[in-house]
């Protein structure tokens, strides 16, 4: 790689290259991603990266901006919750591993440049979804998407998303999200990545590109 | 010299600091305009809101602008550009009706848009819908955006709200629809697209062009289409 590759993509220089998703469903949460990393906009540096992240047993996060920034983050909450569940003998809340995002986020707001969707599932709460913007602030949704490629799906989003959908509705309304945005969205693409989470246990479902919805213009 | 500049800035005021916001910048139609063929016609559809700045300079405007009896454009960018390319095709397709002695087609209409649209590239920033019926090949979309490319479509969308319903176009459009189907397409498309994007708001305004004539129909804030997400 050359020089000045390097350093565009160190300086994060175009951020949010991605789509990333999270939706609630009776009884778990489905996290998705594509899995194009680019640099600069027009070279593909990677097809099949997983921007899915586990930082605990039920716990995901997905990144969009600056990688190198994100991977910083969260492998400093992936250390911070383990100790965290180790104090309090017990798995921690998704919100606590939102919270050590934020925290993270928040004091460092002026160094870092990228934003996470945390969501998950543990006992007090059932399955919960949070995003932490750019700057530090944490919302709690029903459903939340992001990066340079959910600009296109939000009608979409609003359009479809209902509450207390089944498993299965779910995966499929993830699916054909990140399929529309991928499809419009330049820097996103390659496959599909998701992953279901649930009391039960995590289960990763990756769909590769000739398998997406197609529509109709297709 | 740099450091003496920089001390002198911080010490008297702007310009920017003693005229309103709104005086400083262009009137744009910020906008989602939209146009979607159906067998026998078009249905287009526009939101309401002209914007200077934060400024909401007209929340009721109508951007579905009449070119000649059954050719209309839809309107985004700078007021003013849009305005003028609109009045200058008026006058060129009205002319060159008389001349020919029957009505304009569409595609005509859509080129002399392109035209003007890409001699003056460098100075004029309009995205233009241009939609009609016409007796060779019926309902016709044509968009030309920014740049003057000139290119026909069953849907086109436009302006800033247009990027937030690509997918729900993407997903929900289906060739061979009718025209009450299109037009409560259209409805949600620009409902979907006004709750997201702060430039598009207000009425939604939709036509339907086919060769019995023309049908205006206006949906106010309070009767747009809801969703769950609200």
């Amino acid at each position: 790689m050359c020089l000045w590759c390097l350093s565009e993509s160190t300086t994060a220089f175009l951020p949010f290259q991605t789509t990333i998703l999270a939706v609630k469903f009776n009884g778990g949460v489905i996290i998705g991603s594509d899995s194009r990393a680019s640099m600069g906009g027009s070279y593909v540096s990677s097809k099949t990266i997983n921007k899915l992240i586990q930082v605990h047993d039920r716990i995901f996060c997905c990144i969009a901006g600056s990688l190198a920034d994100a991977q910083a983050v969260t492998k400093m909450a992936k250390f911070q919750l383990s100790f965290h569940s180790i104090q309090m003998e017990s798995p921690p809340l998704v919100k606590a591993a939102a919270s050590v995002m934020k925290e993270l986020c928040y004091s460092n707001k002026e160094e870092l440049q990228a934003g996470f969707i945390t969501a998950g599932w543990d006992r007090k709460k059932g399955p919960q979804v949070y995003t932490v913007s750019l700057g530090g602030m944490l919302l709690s949704q029903p459903f939340t998407i992001g990066g340079s490629g959910s600009t296109y799906i939000y009608g979409y989003v609003d359009a479809k998303y209902k509450p207390d959908m089944s498993r299965e509705e779910c995966l499929q309304f993830a699916t054909n999200a990140l399929a529309l945005a991928i499809g419009r969205d330049n820097v996103s693409g390659g496959v599909v990545h998701l992953v279901v989470i649930t009391e039960d246990g995590v289960e990763h479902v990756v769909i590769p590109g000739d398998k997406l919805p197609k529509f109709h213009d297709e | 010299m740099v450091v003496y500049a920089g001390q002198h800035q911080t010490e008297c005021l702007q310009y920017s600091e003693l005229v309103p916001d709104w005086t400083e910048h262009e009137v744009n139609t910020g906008t989602t305009i939209m146009a979607v063929e159906f067998n026998g016609g078009v249905v287009i559809g526009a939101d309401s809101r002209t914007t200077t700045g934060a400024y909401i300079a007209n929340r009721v405007t109508d951007k579905l602008t009449p070119i000649h009896d059954r050719i209309f454009c839809c309107r985004s960018g700078s007021a003013a550009d849009t305005q003028a390319i609109a009045d200058a095709v008026t006058y060129q397709l009205g002319f060159y009706s008389i001349v020919m002695d029957e009505p304009p087609l569409v595609q005509t209409a859509a080129n002399l848009f392109r035209q003007l649209c890409y001699r003056y590239r460098e100075l004029l920033t309009a995205g233009i819908i241009v939609a009609g019926w016409d007796n060779r090949h019926s309902g016709q979309v044509y968009t030309v955006p920014i740049g003057g490319m000139l290119v026909r479509q069953p849907v086109a969308v436009g302006g800033s709200g247009s990027s937030y319903i690509y997918g729900f176009i993407d997903s929900t459009y289906k060739p061979g629809m009718t025209k009450e189907e299109c037009l409560r397409f259209t409805g949600q498309a620009l409902a979907l697209a006004m709750e997201r994007d702060g430039s598009s708001g207000g009425v939604a305004r939709l036509a339907a062009i086919t060769q019995a004539g023309l049908e205006h129909s206006v949906i106010l804030g309070n009767q747009l289409p809801k969703f769950p997400t609200a």
